[in-house]
């Protein structure tokens, strides 16, 4: 195998692996305010996608993504607001199953809004052949701004946790909500602004690689399970390490198919998950207290 | 006595419902009936596994497919070396299913919460993975042209129409003696073991309860119901699809228990009988999907305990 | 005076019951089409034709002066709910024809109940193994996938290409034309020099046409029905792997096109003639049913027609066909007389059919098409 088939699926994997990465960050900021695993991360990329096509014939495209963006984040909160706030410390086999049930009530939703038909946001830049040459392997100009916006996003949930009251707030909330609240800080408002920051940022994923990967009313699913497997993989809660486990996965999963029959790739991501749970549960970055 | 009570109650509906289309000329509706009855097998182990040991499994369609699978590929592909007693698939589909289960259930039942949630969905998806990539299996086509079988007593396991009446008994009468079966035990002394572990599993074990041996074997039995209705279904509809081991199968299995009370074997049966048949008319048409999901959120929200809950399953947090 | 009035309504009731005996008698069709779920792209434009076609069919007087009433089913592309609904309808409803199911697989799982029981099934999925080996009673409408790659091979030894990559999806359709390619690619003096098969809902196939890319090949094909038919031109010009690519006949949807934009350009595939109706001679055969329901179709609808709806059309055509000359519905003689037609012309192109062949359709019925300018045009 040639050092160019190499790179194009170091490039392709790392792709996908940055789209999976932000999947778990979602999942991440959720389970660190909350301790809720939200099945329905994956539907925030279906929704922002979707949202952002239906607005794109009508408006410049960066309004229609600001606006997808915006709505999905609102989408959260409002399914936080209406099934998950005024449930009084509910078991986590009942969590499990509401946001299981959630995330299928906003797939079909999507499906009798938007019909079966797979939808595509235009490139961001250039067009569907646009190609550019990275050191002897091509890729579209869209991989970079996918690239690009995951950077930004983990850059700025960087700076907000580490250096604003909220962010700060936020991560006190996530170690010991109780001892939060006798400071003083509305840990509902943060739990509320947890989940729209996951659905923001899961939406702007979803409209960076909507060009890339078309969207449909049923790519949630399984976009969900690879996230999840990020995020344990690096590590519950830690939401920098979903970065590294994210790559990691994506390229593992491209490189595998020079080896196994392409039949398989999916299974490796699961496999990886698998591993994970069975010997290392709490992640490559994680200590073993947080996995309890 | 009165824990007895759902199991009369089943058979004397089971009965009474198949004379009574008998007289009002709608015998065709036993078909559907036969067939949610084969779900509801997988429902009413889940139920033992969610309920009483308190696992949840979001794969539990993976066992019903590798029941399935397995005596569909004996029955056909290699139905030659199985010539001389044809009926022998079946507990081989059982078996392959409780090796399965025990193979797997090891690892994963020493994990909780989320992650046993994760990793039993992943053990579905591998499932259907494997399916979808197996010439074996039939890949994306499944397998067809299943023959019936013949059990003991000129009985014959088939989806033909004129032994429905004879196939609706077969059925239901499995899914009674699950019933019994599954009262039985959680009358019993591991039934009461069951019921601690899903209280406190440490308690439980410092009680001298081995916690790990007991969760197995509720989930391999919880396995092998599922691999029995895959099983029959398979000959009953003369084949089978890729898409019985698929996520949105096995989530339904868990809206069924969740809604019937997960510590309710009864009340799931109920339940599952119900949607699972109103679900194979297309009663839902276009909304089938979203009607177990909504299911799902309905029930979590406002009946954790389910329609006919029992026992307080899901009342804080543990 | 009681004896009267009992005399009066027992007189009433009985004209109250005898009356539906003199209407005529609806015609009950039956269908049984993945409106949801993951071949949806294929069964509800299917769903939208018959029940178009039916009604249409029943505001000019239905089919032998009777009423059609038309059951659809949605089995999601699900083989159990397919043998589930088809039992329904047969037991219960006891239609006089299944049209349907849309995937291969429901199609294979019904085919032997549909003979065992006598029932007319019609079914709108292209596997060749629902009509080889021939059910008595179980046709099928769209081509044979064979014809559909042997008319590439025919494109391709034209334009001097030896060495191919082949890509298909895990879908009964996928694997079918796999299994076709693999077979009449040494009779065409054509090497096969890689073949893989990915997941039908996979969003990136950049790694796998990189492996193809490698093998160093002079032409891609590539055999799916779902959306990822748009991903593959897209990642191929995205990776500067600028052969030639052919498409299979589930390309049929200029949705697919619009998809994929500008790296849809010069893609070659065969297809029924619907998609280029507007651009055919007046002369040709086909011209005036395409066009018909072309403009049916777009105008109830509001969205472009696909071969998949054609389908549909073409199941109720011929049913209606075989009512027609038997001229009633017993079903016996309705099978026979479907197994008779000759010369039907249908969207697929025009059917002659006979005891051996239950699908009716020849090489003939393909046209190697191309996109131009974002449009299908016929090729060259």
């Amino acid at each position: 195998m040639g050092a160019d088939q190499l790179l194009q699926y170091l490039l392709s994997g790392v792709t996908t692996g940055s789209v999976y990465a932000i999947v778990g960050i979602g999942f991440n900021i959720i389970y660190s305010s909350t301790g809720i695993i939200n099945f329905a991360q994956g539907e925030f990329l279906m929704l922002g996608g979707m949202i952002s096509v239906s607005l794109s014939h009508s408006m410049p495209l960066a309004a229609a993504i600001a606006i997808a963006v915006i709505v999905t984040g609102l989408v959260g909160v409002l399914l936080q607001l209406a099934f998950i706030s005024w449930l009084k410390n509910p078991a986590v086999l009942r969590m499990i199953i509401i946001t299981i049930g959630l995330s299928i009530l906003v797939r079909e939703a999507s499906l009798h809004i938007w019909d079966e038909k797979v939808r595509a946001l235009p490139f961001w830049s250039g067009n569907e052949t646009s190609s550019l040459a990275v050191l002897g392997a091509r890729i579209s100009p869209q991989v970079l701004w996918v690239l690009g916006v995951s950077a930004l996003m983990v850059g700025a949930l960087t700076l907000f946790f580490r250096h604003t009251l909220t962010g700060r707030a936020m991560r006190a909330c996530a170690s010991n909500a109780t001892a939060a609240r006798l400071c003083g800080i509305r840990t509902s408002s943060l739990v509320t602004l947890s989940f729209f920051i996951a659905a923001a940022m899961g939406a702007l994923a979803g409209c960076a690689v909507s060009p890339l990967t078309q969207t449909q009313y049923d790519m949630g699913t399984s976009l969900a399970v690879k996230g999840f497997t990020c995020a344990v993989l690096g590590g519950l809660g830690n939401v920098t390490a979903a970065v590294a486990a994210g790559l990691l996965v994506g390229v593992l999963e491209a490189a595998s198919i020079s080896v196994l029959p392409l039949a398989y790739k999916d299974v490796v991501a699961l496999a990886i998950m698998l591993a994970i749970l069975f010997f290392r549960p709490e992640g490559l970055f994680g200590s073993r207290a947080a996995s309890e | 006595m009165k824990r007895y009570a759902p199991v009369l109650l089943l058979a004397a509906v089971v009965v009474a419902v198949q004379l009574l289309l008998g007289a009002v000329k709608s015998e065709f509706l036993l078909t559907q009936l036969t067939m949610s009855a084969y779900y509801t097998l997988v429902a009413l182990g889940l139920c033992l596994l969610m309920g009483y040991a308190g696992q949840v499994s979001l794969g539990h369609a993976g066992f019903f497919a590798i029941g399935g699978y397995t005596t569909a590929v004996l029955s056909t592909a290699a139905a030659a070396a199985f010539s001389f007693a044809p009926w022998l698939s079946l507990p081989a589909a059982v078996a392959a299913t409780a090796v399965v289960a025990f193979v797997i259930g090891v690892p994963v039942l020493r994990l909780r919460g989320h992650y046993l949630a994760m990793a039993t969905l992943a053990f579905g998806f591998i499932v259907s993975r494997v399916i979808l990539g197996t010439a074996l299996f039939g890949q994306a086509d499944g397998i067809s042209d299943v023959p019936g079988i013949r059990l003991f007593a000129g009985l014959v396991l088939t989806g033909k129409r004129n032994l429905r009446v004879q196939n609706y008994y077969i059925a239901w009468t499995l899914v009674t003696v699950g019933l019994l079966f599954a009262v039985n035990l959680i009358g019993s002394r591991v039934g009461r073991a069951l019921r601690a572990i899903h209280g406190n599993e440490e308690a439980a074990a410092a009680m001298g309860i081995d916690v790990g041996r007991y969760k197995l074997a509720v989930f391999v039995l919880s396995a092998v119901y599922a691999g029995v209705g895959g099983a029959c279904l398979v000959h009953f509809n003369a084949g089978i699809g890729p898409g019985e081991a698929g996520v949105m199968k096995s989530v339904r299995y868990v809206a069924l228990v969740a809604a019937g009370g997960m510590g309710s074997p009864g009340g799931t049966v109920a339940v599952s009988a119900v949607l699972t048949f109103l679900s194979l008319r297309g009663a839902f048409g276009l909304y089938d999907d979203a009607v177990f999901g909504a299911l799902l959120v309905g029930i979590m929200l406002f009946a954790p305990d389910g329609l006919f809950g029992l026992v307080p399953a899901l009342r804080g947090r543990r | 005076m009681r004896r009267r009035t009992i005399f009066t309504l027992v007189l009433a009731l009985g004209a109250i019951l005898a009356v539906p005996s003199f209407a005529a008698d609806p015609i009950r069709i039956g269908a049984i089409f993945a409106v949801t779920g993951p071949a949806a792209n294929l069964g509800l434009p299917e769903s939208r034709t018959l029940q178009m076609l039916v009604d249409d069919a029943n505001a000019s007087g239905g089919i032998l002066g009777r009423q059609i009433e038309l059951i659809v089913k949605d089995s999601q592309g699900n083989a159990e709910k397919a043998v589930s609904f088809a039992k329904q309808l047969v037991e219960e409803s006891q239609v006089l024809a299944i049209i349907g199911p849309t995937t291969s697989g429901e199609s294979m799982a019904l085919k032997g109940y549909a003979d065992q029981n006598e029932q007319i099934l019609i079914s709108c999925a292209a596997a060749a193994t629902i009509v080889n080996p021939v059910a008595k009673w179980v046709f099928k409408v769209p081509q044979m996938d064979s014809f559909a790659a042997q008319a590439i091979f025919t494109t391709m030894k034209k334009l001097g290409l030896a060495r191919i990559g082949v890509v298909v999806s895990n879908t009964g359709f996928g694997q079918g034309g796999k299994a076709q390619l693999e077979k009449l690619a040494p009779q065409n003096g054509i090497t096969v020099a890689i073949t893989e098969v990915y997941d039908s809902t996979a969003t990136d196939l950049t790694a796998v046409l990189a492996k193809v890319k490698a093998q160093d090949v002079q032409a891609v094909v590539n055999w799916s029905v779902e959306p990822a038919q748009s991903l593959v031109p897209k990642n191929m010009r995205q990776m500067g792997f600028d052969v030639p690519l052919f498409q299979s006949h589930g390309f049929g949807n200029i949705a697919f096109v619009t998809a994929a934009g500008r790296a849809a350009e010069g893609i070659i595939f065969p297809a029924g003639r619907l998609l280029v109706a507007d651009v055919l001679p007046a002369s040709h055969p086909q011209k005036k049913v395409l066009t018909a329901y072309k403009k049916a179709y777009e105008g109830k609808f509001r969205e472009d027609v696909s071969t998949f709806g054609g389908h549909a059309y073409d199941a109720f055509l011929i049913l209606t066909e075989g009512i027609r000359k038997a001229g009633g519905t017993d079903k016996f003689k309705v099978r026979d007389s479907i197994e008779g037609l000759k010369g039907v012309i249908g969207t697929a192109g025009v059917f002659n059919f006979s005891p051996e062949d239950h699908n009716g359709l020849t090489m003939d019925s393909f046209e190697m098409l191309t996109v131009k300018n974002g449009q299908f045009a016929l090729y060259p």
